[in-house]
Parts: structure tokens; sequence; C-alpha cells
């Protein structure tokens, strides 16, 4: 990659990401995190990873920001006031910005970074890809695929609505039994009809 | 061309931004979006040492971590959803009821 094309694709990810974290409105925020991941695409096709830079295009931004952007407008968010604990803010600020510099100093200081090797025309095919992911990467494949499975099974159980009948049925039973430990199915059914 | 290093430093940079999201906000929706800035902060750095030393091992971590990133978002905003239905919040200081 041409090193006016990284200033310039790294510019943009930074003002992206501060823009996440600045912006009142959760709508702009997301915008912001949908450039940056835009842009981190183009940066692992520009560092030849051409199938992983479409798939982050494909996956981050086409599915998961839009997953975002419809429980944002569910959820119906206004834009937010400051909030919170400021010297908390303050301190992680500071905080993090020892952390970047500490990263920054110790990855421009280290000598088998810091110079180029040319990778080879292949690497980041599809078909190098897939070849690594179906032999040495087979069994985490696998368990990706039972994970993807329960994440798609929790997230239904999860934001299903309960329906008010059971609801209010769950809501007594708690009630009562924080009310009185030891209570018969009939005297909460008593309880329940009166 | 341009050295690693400054691949690397572009990742820490973006990392350090995702901390200092899920530190100052407390829409618990901004905080996960600043999680997803972590996460690929890291990825980048996957790519980058991956192309250092030209293997194709980091790539396939990357494509491992989108997926889980996915799952997580799933899971994630479906607790979100169900915490807004219950609770009327999506303020982070204001869900304390397990707190000590």
């Amino acid at each position: 990659m041409p090193m006016w094309l990284f200033f310039f694709l790294a510019a943009l990810a930074v003002i992206a990401a501060l823009g996440v974290i600045l912006q009142r409105n959760p709508v702009h925020c997301l915008l912001g995190l949908a450039v940056n991941l835009l842009d981190m695409g183009v940066v692992f096709i520009g560092l030849g990873a051409v199938t992983v830079g479409f798939l982050q295009i494909i996956i981050y931004v086409g599915a998961i920001m839009v997953l975002f952007l419809f429980v944002i407008w569910l959820l119906n968010l206004q834009a937010e006031g400051l909030s919170g604990y400021l010297g908390l803010k303050f301190f992680g600020a500071i905080g993090a910005a020892a952390l970047a510099a500490e990263l920054a100093v110790i990855f421009l200081h280290a000598a088998p970074i810091s110079r180029l090797v040319a990778a080879p025309a292949t690497q980041g095919s599809i078909a190098s890809l897939g070849r690594s992911l179906f032999s040495d990467y087979l069994i985490a494949f696998e368990v990706t695929s039972v994970l993807l499975l329960a994440a798609v099974v929790g997230a239904i159980g999860l934001a299903r609505r309960i329906p008010s009948s059971v609801a209010a049925d769950r809501d007594e039973q708690m009630r009562t039994s924080i009310s009185a430990p030891v209570t018969t199915d009939s005297e909460r059914r008593e309880r329940r009809s009166a | 061309m341009t050295p690693i290093s400054y691949f690397m430093v572009l990742s820490g940079i973006l990392f350090a931004i995702g901390v200092v999201g899920v530190l100052i906000r407390r829409n618990i929706i901004v905080m996960f979006m600043s999680i997803e800035l972590m996460l690929n902060a890291v990825n980048l750095a996957f790519i980058a040492m991956g192309r250092q030393i030209g293997s194709i091992d980091g790539q396939v971590i990357v494509f491992f971590v989108i997926t889980v990133a996915a799952a997580e978002a799933a899971v994630g905003l479906g607790i979100i959803i169900s915490l807004f239905r219950n609770r009327a919040t999506v303020n982070a200081d204001e869900l304390n009821l397990m707190r000590w």
C-alpha cells in the first residue's frame, strides 16, 4: 500500500472512530462506525487480505450495522446529554491516551516490523483461505457453526415478547415467593382468583 | 510501501479510542459500538502481523473473529431490547439493580 493512501485511510479511520465516541445522536455514532469499518475493509484489501476485506464489508457494514440501526430505531433513542461521573471520563481519557502513546512507541521501535516484506501473490485469495480453513482449522470452523446456531436461538429467546398472561403469572409467583416462601398450589390459586 | 509498524500504531490508536468510548459513554448501544471498534482494531493487528510473517493464519483468525462478532451483536442487541422493554432505559448508570 502506498504511503499517501495509508495516511489518508488512517486519518479517515481515526476521524470516524472519534465520531463514534463523540457524537450525541446514536444514529450519527453508527454512521461513524460504518465509515470506520468500511475504511478498515479497504485497509485489509490493501494489506493483501482480499477475501477478509470483502467479508468485513459484507458482514460488518452490510449486516451488523443494519442490525444496530434497526435496534436504535426500534428503541427510538434520542440524542443524550452529558451524564455520569466526569472524573471517570477524565481519567479514562488520559489513561487511554497513555495506552495509545505506549503502543505507538513500542511498535515504532520494534525492529522486526519496521522493515518491509513483499507478500506472495496468492496470499489472501479465497482459495488459500479456504484451504487453510478446511484443513488446519476444520474443528474451529465446525464449532463456529454450532456457535452461530446457539446465537440465533439465544437472540430469539431473549428478544421474544413474553405473552402477557404468562408474564403476569410469573410476576405473581415471584411476588408470592418473596413475601411467603412456603405456599401451596391451592393457596396460590386462591390468591390469584381473589 | 508502508512499514507494518505503521499499521500496528493505527491499530493501537483505534483500540485506545474504543476504550475511551466504553469509559465515557453511558448509552449501552454506543458502548457496544465501541467494543466493535476495539475488535476491529485487533483484527487490523492480526492481518498486519500475518502479512509480516507471510502466514495466512492471521486472516483465518480474523474470519473467526468476524463470525463471533456477528453472534455477539445478535445476542447483545437481543439483551438490550429485552432490557429496554423491562426497564425503559439504555443508560448504564441507571441499571444498578445488582449493584453492591
